[in-house]
């Protein structure tokens, strides 16, 4: 049995705006093993982002715990948060991943450089992890010089790289045409599934919920659903399932 | 120092990849540096045109005519002070020093000169470089500034003649060129010195100054026993000796005609320029950093630290600000080379230096508040605008 890499508590975070407060993530608690690739879904306006960027620490919670690897993030400062960040996480971002004046190598390898670990073995596996998405013959490319798909693929590989405990994806699929977009999160579910990370998935697009694992339904705020069987997980995907 | 090797990475590859953008930040600042550079060597050209001859004199003091205001033109010296000078306790030496503007004719173009009548081995009398000093009485021998022999190929041993308009009529002399000076410009224009008594024959006067023979010394240089005791000894000089007033050299430059005005306004246009400097550079670079907001975010989620994006930012200002500063001093150097002598312009003056200094702060100072910005950006900002 595989360890738990990340745990939410009781979650709140709370906005006020003029007077009325919006609780944007309202009490939800999950678990996340090492190894199991997660899907968050729901409608607009339901909290994903907002879960994505306390599970980050990027945004404080109003009250909950969420624990990485263990380690309470209300426990530490910024500085360690930072430091949280560069190691036990990866990312995706929907677009504007990729730093403009880095090439593909260089991006990923800056995971690396952040860490102070970029050494011959580390650049060695930043190449391996390009190919095996398919990105050997564009190491050198600036992401101006790269589609949007691969892109996409060279923040999946800056988000792996560092072999972090848990790995955050917010809408991979956004920019991507449907061939694509299967592509890309099938590989990243072998991998994510091969190295034993954590990955959460915010998608809109509930085709990609076939690769995952779980799928967590958010609605108001509100854990609403979540569907666990491999029965269940393909209906939603294959549209049987209205969620 | 892991901070500063990261900050240094991004900054170089990031102008590197935009090597078209930055250098044309870096063609701007050169031209500013160009512009600065001229202006601190006009500046530096005309304060030497002007004040050269009083900086370099071999004395502390100089003694004016009382209520004069340090004016050395208005200032009118009984001979007999001279000798009164002398004698206070603590004066090592004093010259007399007459001042007067006329033109070298016997040149294709007439040369508009000062003439200044000094004695020989005294304070007022520059140091020889070449020659031999004039002879006393009313030797009609000169000694040259190089500068006179810059603008014309007057020689040692050559004989110039002068205009001079006396009364009513227009006199012409004949002066032997016997030895050269250096470093001698006064009043913006090139320096000949001759001895008082001929001084006295040969400068421009009014009708009634031909009747007298007696040449009066506008102001006395004053060469103290112990230099560090300028004012002590100014007050003393005043106390002993009647009808003067005493200044030290700084003072005696400050009150020559036009030189602090025109000091202000050159330097007023140098400050303007390195102003509109900093304006630029804190324009371009803000507005590059708005344009970075999502990649400064994405920079801070995946761990960067706010020191290594703001370090990273001042890197790379430093570096483009360098680059101009250094495109624009080889420009500089090379347009000097072209200059004729005759245009005032010195570059190895401490204004130079200056100015390069606040050159290479105009960029630190211009990007100060988008190197804020940038520390200021919030890493969410990567989810939300992402
Ligand atoms: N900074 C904020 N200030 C005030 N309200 C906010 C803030 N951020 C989010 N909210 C509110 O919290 C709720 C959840 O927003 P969130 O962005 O997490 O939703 P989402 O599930 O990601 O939606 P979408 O699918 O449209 O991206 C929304 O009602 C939103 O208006
Ligand atoms: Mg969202």
């Amino acid at each position: 049995m595989s360890s738990v890499a990340l745990e939410v508590r009781d979650l709140v975070k709370s906005f006020s705006l003029d007077g009325t407060t919006i609780n944007a993530v309202d009490g939800v608690s999950f678990q996340v093993r090492s190894g199991e690739f997660v899907a968050l879904v729901g409608p607009s306006g339901s909290g994903k982002t907002t879960m994505l960027s306390i599970l980050a620490a990027l945004l404080t919670p109003t009250d909950g715990q969420v624990l990485i690897d263990g380690q309470d993030l209300a426990q530490m400062n910024e500085k360690k948060r930072v430091k949280l960040r560069r190691e036990k996480i990866g990312f995706t971002f929907q677009s504007n991943n990729l730093i403009p004046y880095l090439t593909a190598r260089e991006n990923v390898e800056f995971m690396l450089r952040l860490n102070n670990k970029l050494n011959r073995a580390g650049r060695v596996r930043s190449d391996e992890l390009l190919a095996r998405l398919g990105l050997a013959d564009r190491l050198h490319n600036l992401p101006a010089q790269m589609s949007g798909g691969q892109q996409q693929r060279v923040a999946i590989a800056r988000a792996l790289i560092h072999n972090p405990a848990v790995v955050l994806a917010d809408e991979p699929t956004a920019s991507l045409d449907t061939a694509r977009a299967f592509q890309v999160v099938e590989t990243f579910a072998h991998l994510i599934h091969e190295n034993g990370r954590a990955g959460i998935m915010v998608t809109h697009d509930l085709r990609m919920c076939q690769f995952v694992d779980r799928v967590l339904q958010m609605q108001d705020g509100k854990l609403v659903r979540v569907y666990e069987s491999k029965q269940e997980i393909r209906e939603l995907a294959q549209g049987v399932l209205k969620h | 120092m892991k901070n500063i090797f990261l900050a240094a990475y991004l900054a170089v590859k990031e102008v590197i990849r935009n090597r078209g953008r930055f250098l044309l930040v870096a063609l701007v600042i050169a031209l500013i540096t160009l512009l600065v550079l001229f202006i601190a060597a006009l500046g530096e050209g005309l304060a030497n045109g002007n004040r050269q001859y009083v900086a370099n004199l071999d004395a502390q003091l100089i003694v004016f005519l009382e209520k004069s205001d340090y004016s050395i033109s208005a200032s009118r010296l009984e001979t007999n002070i001279i000798k009164a000078v002398r004698r206070v306790d603590g004066v090592a030496d004093a010259g007399p020093i007459y001042t007067s503007n006329t033109e070298i004719v016997s040149l294709p173009e007439p040369l508009k000169i000062s003439m200044l009548g000094a004695e020989a081995g005294r304070p007022g009398m520059p140091v020889i470089v070449e020659g031999r000093d004039f002879r006393g009485g009313e030797a009609r021998e000169a000694v040259m500034d190089r500068n006179v022999a810059l603008r014309s190929d007057i020689k040692i041993g050559d004989t110039i003649e002068i205009r001079s308009t006396q009364g009513t009529n227009d006199k012409f002399f004949e002066l032997v060129i016997v030895g050269m000076v250096e470093g001698q410009s006064y009043f913006f224009q090139p320096t000949i010195f001759v001895p008082p008594a001929t001084w006295e024959k040969i400068r421009p006067q009014s009708e009634a100054e031909l009747n007298s023979d007696t040449p009066f010394p506008n102001i006395i240089a004053v060469k103290l026993t112990d230099p560090t005791q300028a004012d002590s000894m100014s007050t003393r000089l005043v106390d002993e000796v009647a009808n003067i007033e005493s200044a030290n050299l700084e003072t005696t430059i400050n009150n020559i005609p036009g030189y602090s005005a025109q000091q202000g306004t050159v330097q007023t246009q140098g400050v303007f320029t390195l102003l509109i400097g900093i304006l630029v550079i804190g324009g371009f670079f803000q507005i590059q950093i708005l344009q970075k907001v999502p990649q400064i975010g994405v920079l801070k989620a995946i761990g960067s630290s706010n020191g290594v994006v703001g370090l990273s930012a001042v890197i790379q200002i430093i570096v483009v600000t360098a680059l101009g500063v250094g495109i624009g001093g080889g420009m500089t150097y090379l347009f000097s080379l072209g200059f004729p002598p005759t245009i005032p312009l010195v570059f190895n003056g401490t204004r130079s230096l200056i100015a390069v200094a606040l050159l290479l702060l105009i960029g630190p100072l211009g990007g100060m508040v988008s190197i804020i910005y940038a520390v200021r950006i919030e890493p969410l900002k990567a989810l939300r605008l992402g």
